[in-house]
């Protein structure tokens, strides 16, 4: 639910989105990405100059829709399978940093 | 080696499975050196394989794949092998599943001998962007071998390979298999399952085969293709014999379409040469050839860099430390762990993209961007639903030049995103589409026709490329 904001600069407040998505960016990294992706948001603009009144938006190749199966239960692969890869566990479950005091 | 070929000699019993191995595995080690298309080998769970594979054909098994070696891009999961997507955030990752395109060729009896090399996440058009090597292009290794495929498709061009399977976003069978000097194919949206593919854009992913003839590109398409349950993005449709449909090296009544804004100024003329000069052999064979226009092209790079990197942001979103994968450490809380894992494990060009990606999603851009670029994406399919009105397939180049020098690109990142306007569309529109090796440039740099040919239609596709190949020339 975005109002159609394109303004005309081609602002990105790299440190800010970069932070949206969960990813550290060093002062560095923020000074060398920042005009890159202004660039690149500068050229992806370009869609705005077409005249889309009428048109459906493709969200996927090809036209099908509410692709359903039976909920009937099936195996999967056991706890330790899936724990297999896991960084920190115990009893079964993924240890993550302690969320809340 | 081909797929043909191998399968010949194990049929006669002229080598077994198990000598096949051996020997492609100590021709990897020779070779590989020098090209650096693989970034794991497995040569004992191979050797296992193959002696099963041995033991079935003794027991009566056949079958086009039967203890065939085969490379697998480094984002496909087989289980018990790693899959790192070539990225830091995923070393020590080991698959607990077999993806269904793998599954199936597994069923087929192929071996899954070595991984190979790609751009991080599949974010790439040179395999530069690999966390751990530069593949080189074996035509000349100063130059990379095109992406994200990069490593499937040098070592089946430089014959470290009998065949590969590879990615396909925006390009990334089809640019390296042109660049590199082999085919590559594209199959349709929902022709092969994604289950068990690390995603990158969901609407445009597919998993393709890259091999040395059409041939054993359709013998792969027959193994992976048809509906899945467990991706409901897969086609219920039938999927017809491929490699027994090929023809027979004639194109009469074909009529093949070459869009006109495929053909400028901006393509490389040694490649358009190669394309032209393809084209008329395809006449020479009884095909038409009419031109088209296809009006939305150049709208077609900024719309796929909106669509696939809003669809990345989201598809990378669950790689942060917690289930698998690498984990940063001293982080005191989780948002702080998932920042300090994401900034350490990601490459530079995929974190541009998934920010850009995070960007166009955002509230107060989703509108101006997204939602507008995925009208724009509907204009791009019409153009070609117009196009296949008129035509069966198209012929077009690959990529707008031959492979470039390590290096040349990897400081402009638009600069290398317009090399894959001519290989974006067929994603967005979610057509099929191939690359034919059709020659070489005065600077010996391999050239790749594409045939491009409507959704589901892979059969006319690889017909096309099947008699171009045959005539000689390719």
């Amino acid at each position: 639910m975005g109002n159609s904001k394109m303004s005309g600069t081609n602002e990105i407040d790299v440190g800010y989105v970069a932070r949206l998505a969960r990813i550290r960016l060093s002062d560095s990294e923020i000074r060398e990405l920042q005009p890159q992706l202004e660039k690149i948001v500068g050229y992806v603009r370009k869609v705005a100059e077409l005249d889309v009144s009428g048109v459906e938006p493709t969200a996927h190749g090809i036209p099908m829709q509410n692709v359903m199966r039976g909920d009937v239960p099936a195996p999967g692969i056991s706890n330790d399978q899936a724990m297999g890869n896991a960084p920190a566990r115990s009893e079964g479950q993924f240890l993550v940093p302690r969320i809340v005091e | 080696m081909t797929i043909g070929e191998a399968s010949g000699l194990l049929a006669t019993g002229e080598c077994s499975s198990e000598e096949l191995v051996r020997s492609l595995a100590a021709t990897i080690r020779r070779l590989d050196k020098r090209i650096d298309a693989y970034v794991d080998l497995d040569e004992e769970y191979a050797l296992s394989q193959a002696r099963a594979a041995d033991r079935a054909r003794r027991e009566g098994a056949r079958g086009a794949l039967l203890g065939v070696p085969l490379a697998v891009k480094d984002i496909l999961n087989v289980e018990g092998q790693a899959c790192t997507c070539c990225s830091r955030i995923l070393q020590g990752y080991r698959s607990p599943y077999d993806a269904t395109a793998i599954a199936r060729l597994r069923a087929g009896g192929a071996i899954f001998l070595g991984r190979t090399n790609m751009d991080e996440f599949a974010m790439g058009s040179s395999t530069e962007n690999s966390a751990f090597k530069v593949t080189k292009n074996p035509a000349d290794t100063s130059r990379v071998p095109g992406g994200s495929s990069g490593g499937s498709a040098a070592a089946v061009a430089g014959d470290e390979a009998i065949a590969a399977l590879g990615t396909d976003t925006g390009g990334s069978i089809r640019q390296p298999a042109s660049f590199c000097g082999c085919v590559g194919l594209k199959p349709s949206y929902g022709r092969v399952s994604r289950y068990g593919l690390t995603a990158y854009a969901s609407s445009l992913d597919q998993v393709g085969p890259l091999a040395k003839n059409v041939r054993d590109c359709a013998i792969l398409l027959n193994a992976m293709a048809g509906l899945d349950p467990r991706d409901s993005t897969t086609v219920d449709a039938p999927v017809p014999d491929y490699a027994a449909g090929l023809g027979d090296g004639r194109l009469n009544g074909l009529v093949l379409g070459m869009p006109r804004e495929y053909f400028t100024g901006g393509v490389d003329a040694g490649v358009l040469e190669k394309v032209n000069a393809a084209a008329r052999i395809c006449e020479g064979l009884g095909a038409a050839i009419e031109e088209v226009s296809l009006p939305h092209t150049g709208y077609v790079v900024a719309t796929y860099y909106i669509i696939a990197t809003a669809e990345a942001s989201a598809n990378l979103a669950r790689f942060d430390g917690v289930r698998y994968g690498q984990r940063a450490k001293g982080g005191k809380d989780p948002i702080e762990m998932y920042l300090a894992t994401r900034d350490e494990g990601f490459g530079t060009e995929v974190k541009r993209r998934i920010i850009l990606g995070t960007y166009v999603l955002s509230s107060g851009y989703y509108d101006a961007y997204y939602l507008k670029a995925q009208k724009v994406r509907t204009l791009i399919r019409r153009d070609f639903e117009n196009a296949f009105r008129r035509c069966h397939a198209l012929l077009s180049p690959v990529a707008p030049s031959p492979a470039f020098r390590i290096g040349e690109n990897s400081g402009d990142p638009l600069k290398m995103y317009m090399g894959d306007i001519l290989t974006i569309p067929a994603n967005l529109s979610g057509i099929c589409g191939m690359s034919v090796p059709c020659g070489k440039t005065s600077g010996n740099l391999p050239v790749g026709l594409q045939i491009l040919g409507p959704s589901m239609k892979e059969e006319i596709i690889l017909k096309v490329g099947h008699a171009y190949e045959n005539a000689g020339n390719a």
